[in-house]
């Protein structure tokens, strides 16, 4: 166990090393940072005069060494848009978009298990054809389009749902605000959180139908009806256990890849998350704060599959996470 | 009153375009306390007779005629829920492979309790549990307490094996259908096994119906014997009949095509009569054909040397080396191959036998030792290009011929490959040359336009073994070539093999862990264990006067096709 998260923290280090690389070695042609942070009437000596101070003329080794030496402190720089420490400004907006993967993870969950296994049980019943293939065209259609359609139903014409922002937040545990304790605040986060989800739950449907009608096949699925089960032990028990490895393993990438979707839905709902903040900062070319986001993202993505490893771990007791032949 | 009473059974599997018949018209009784074995080939129907009993027919699969009767209950009309109730408590099933018919995510207690539950009038899970415990204990499995908390892939094969019997006994039956019970389990597993499901079917008086195609398992341990056919029930007599005098043509024919175990004979006969190859195929003369180009050599030496061969795998990995433990595949392995002899290795799983020949093939590198092919050192030789040559004179035959072809590949390519890759002949000649192969090992040329999906095991055996041919060897290593194969299926390959090599002077590597097609094909035999050789012996010699402890054994426990099975067993298993 120890062994494994040694493994998985000097992973990560090295996930994270190769990251700021990438990260470095692109800011070059994301624009000047001056431009935006500056007025207009600023003079080319003056702007200069910033670039100097900012550190920007030196070579772009110098500038990637105090990186590292900083963000071994623990700094990852600071903004030069919101004049922040990045990592606060991350924290500030990490809320929302958390919430967000949330309540989208949850719809994924409670509703693509249910129906895939449906799928699976009953292939030649007209819901199960109908589910199929609906979710075909559920995959073919992008994020932006599935939201904008929303929009346009339920807030402009039928006008039911807000169609932007994150309504009234409540705070908890001090500066954790959330949308799930008040009536507003759920009801804006439903719009968001059906289009995240939209292009996951098709995926998720077909997965778990196909894994599931793989281990209905399987011999132990025969002989458990040949001991006498009936038909809900031997699907609920024995073939559910066994369909959720494989979308267990799958889910976890796409947690992180979720994550990144946020950025189409959050700019299309505007809502005040990381992935807007970042399509901002891209735009203001606020390169530390590009460089602490795609870190953070990175982090995201090995820390949620480590804990995915861990749940793999737990559920079939066949796997050693340290990689021991059995 | 029969146990159980099959009366004219139909099987069939619907199609769109046609009705495929897998049963026709079988009827048969089985009394309490007996064990009916039901053998056939691949394909006979014998399984589908078994699931048919309790309806567990694979969709589109129904019974469409004839009756079947449990202690006079008909259970063939019984809806889905009331043969729900037969399942389990009244039928038990063991299936062919351990290592998938018990659920790998929960523990054997877990699965044993369900099933008592289930079956049982018990509501108590702790009742559940101590009768499981019993159960355990019954089949044979030491420290039950412990092992019961354990998960399915901490039990042996064998061991595994006992915890489906156990299963199936649970629900205290009165029938017990056992597919294929043996068939993925060492020999001396497999004796214990089937000693275990007869003394519990006769203290029990519980009728077994015992689906095999294993002639030798039939002799072993069953009263009578029913013979299926493509679906149709061909024969019906006690055991002794069935082996000794058998009436029927494919009964006949069938038992012909069984490798004894007592005698060495030159060809199988009589194996015409399931799968027919073409006849009148073999055009070409070998001694001036390309492919007998490389019969040049002369025999005496030794064409294959290994000399302290040693390898081990890393069963568990650590970061210090002290800490990491390892598995020890083949320690100090020393053998010699004649020119022209065919040497067997035998031994049971995981003795090290496949090991050898994949190091021998090269697909495996050894961590220290030296393999010589005709004086040539293939270990560790700075000379690429002459090891290269080497190894285009070894080719190998692999196990399962599903899985060693690739599928999107035509036969023609397939064979064609290692010629043109070596470019052994010029570019213009090759499809002559395949097309003489493809005649000679019986399949005839105008077969290698398809895919091989399109062929059976036993021609698809054939094409792997014609595309070993294709780069001329001298030394063809066969790796388990039958194991996959049906009994008469398997007749036609060895017979194939001895052929060719009789005609091409072929050197042979031959490994099986079954003893009597080891006797029928080698001189000379060595016998593996835990990755070591016991014993290294010519053939004859071995299987009259074994020297080693664990050699003999390993006959004693071979299940013999002469040693039938009577009631009262007299001397032993």
């Amino acid at each position: 166990m120890i062994q494994f998260l040694i493994k998985r923290v000097l992973q990560a280090a090295l996930v994270m090393f190769i990251i700021s690389m990438f990260c470095f070695s692109i800011q070059d042609s994301l624009g000047d940072p001056t431009r935006e942070m500056a007025a207009m009437s600023m003079s080319d000596a003056e702007r200069d005069n910033l670039r100097e101070r900012m550190g920007l003329n030196d070579s772009l080794l110098v500038q990637y060494g105090r990186f590292v030496t900083r963000a071994l402190k623990g700094d990852l720089g600071t903004s030069y848009f919101f004049k922040e420490p990045t990592l606060d400004v991350i924290l500030k907006k990490l809320p929302a978009t958390l919430e967000l993967v949330i309540a989208a993870s949850f719809l994924i969950i409670t509703i693509s298990i249910p129906l895939g296994v449906f799928c699976a049980i009953k292939p030649r019943h007209w819901f199960s054809r109908f589910t199929m293939a609906v979710s075909v065209i559920g995959i073919s259609i992008p994020v932006f389009l599935t939201a904008l359609g929303m929009i346009f139903l339920f807030s402009v014409t039928l006008r039911w749902m807000p169609s932007f922002g994150r309504g009234e937040t409540v705070q908890v545990w001090g500066s954790w605000s959330t949308n799930f304790l008040s009536w507003d605040g759920f009801i804006h986060i439903v719009m968001p959180a059906i289009a995240l989800s939209s292009i996951m739950l098709p995926l998720f449907i077909r997965l778990v139908r196909a894994e599931m009608l793989e281990v209905l096949s399987s011999e132990y699925v025969k002989f458990a009806r040949a001991k006498g089960l009936s038909d809900g032990p031997v699907y609920l028990k024995h073939a559910l256990k066994n369909t959720m490895l494989p979308v267990i393993t799958v889910g976890g990438v796409q947690i992180g890849i979720m994550v990144a979707y946020t950025i189409l839905t959050e700019s299309v709902f505007q809502w005040p998350g990381m992935g807007f903040m970042f399509l901002e900062a891209v735009n203001r070319s606020d390169i530390p704060l590009i460089t602490a986001y795609i870190m953070f993202v990175g982090l995201v993505f090995v820390v949620v599959n480590t804990l995915v490893d861990l749940l793999y771990g737990i559920i079939n007791p066949m796997v050693d996470l340290v990689g021991r032949r059995q | 009153m029969p146990l159980l009473s099959i009366k004219n059974l139909s099987i069939e599997f619907p199609s769109r375009y046609e009705t495929d018949y897998a049963v026709e018209d079988v009827s048969f009784d089985l009394e309490a306390g007996e064990i009916l074995g039901l053998v056939g080939e691949s394909g006979a129907g014998k399984s589908t007779i078994g699931n048919g009993i309790v309806q567990l027919l694979s969709p589109p699969g129904r019974v469409s005629r004839g009756e079947i009767y449990l202690n006079d209950n008909k259970i063939s009309d019984f809806n889905e829920q009331q043969i729900l109730k037969v399942r389990g408590s009244r039928v038990g099933f063991i299936f062919q492979d351990p290592m998938t018919s018990l659920n790998p995510l929960f523990t054997v207690e877990n699965q044993m309790v369900e099933t008592i539950l289930t079956n049982l009038d018990i509501d108590d899970a702790g009742e559940a549990k101590k009768i499981a415990i019993d159960l355990l204990a019954q089949v044979g499995i030491p420290d039950p307490e412990v092992r019961i908390k354990q998960f399915p892939h901490q039990f042996s094969g064998g061991m595994r094996q006992r915890v489906v019997i156990a299963i199936a006994l649970s629900g205290e039956p009165e029938l017990l259908i056992a597919d294929e019970p043996t068939t993925a389990l060492d020999v001396s597993v497999q004796d214990q096994i089937l000693s275990l499901i007869r003394k519990l079917c006769k203290e029990r008086q519980v009728g077994c119906l015992l689906v095999t195609h294993d002639m030798g398992v039939i002799a072993n341990i069953t009263d009578r014997v029913a013979v299926m056919y493509r679906g149709k029930l061909v024969e019906l007599g006690s055991t002794r009949q069935i082996l000794t005098a058998p009436v029927h043509d494919y009964t006949r024919s069938l038992i012909s095509a069984v490798p004894r175990s007592s005698v060495r004979i030159d060809r199988f006969p009589l194996v015409e009569y399931i799968e027919t190859t073409a006849k009148g195929l073999k055009q070409i003369d070998v001694s001036t054909h390309w492919l007998g180009q490389s019969k040049k050599h002369s025999g005496g030496e030794n064409l294959l040397e290994i000399e302290n061969l040693n390898l081990s795998f890393i069963t568990q990995d650590a970061i210090l080396a002290r800490n990491r433990r390892y598995l020890q595949a083949t320690s100090d392995v020393n053998l010699q191959i004649k020119q022209g002899e065919t040497f067997g290795l035998v031994g049971e799983s995981g003795s090290g036998k496949s090991t050898i020949a994949r190091m021998v093939a090269g697909l495996q590198q050894p961590d220290s030792g030296s393999i010589r092919f005709d004086g040539v050192e293939l270990i560790g030789n700075p000379n690429r290009e002459a090891v290269q040559q080497i190894r285009l004179q070894m080719q190998m035959v692999f196990q399962n011929p599903y899985s060693s072809l690739n599928g999107r590949m035509k036969v023609n390519d397939i064979i064609a490959e290692p010629i043109r890759f070596h470019r052994l002949t010029p570019a213009d000649q090759v499809s002559g040359i395949v097309g003489d192969l493809l005649d000679h090992v019986g399949l005839g040329r105008q077969m290698g336009r398809r895919y091989p999906h399109e062929f059976s095991g036993g021609q698809r055996q054939r094409i792997s073994i014609a595309r070993a041919l294709a780069c001329r060897p001298r030394l063809l290593i066969c790796d388990e070539p039958t194991s996959a194969l049906d009994v008469s299926v398997q007749a036609q390959i060895l017979n194939l093999l001895k052929d060719l090599q009789d005609e091409l002077g072929l050197t042979m590597l031959f490994i099986s862990h079954d003893l009597p097609v080891i006797r029928q094909m080698c001189d000379r035999v060595a016998i593996m264990r835990h990755g070591r050789i016991l014993e290294t012996a010519d053939s004859e010699a071995f299987f009259e006067t074994p020297q080693n402890e664990y050699s003999i054994e390993l006959l004693s426990l071979m299940p013999r096709f002469d040693r039938i099975y009577e009631n009262e067993p007299a001397a032993g298993p």
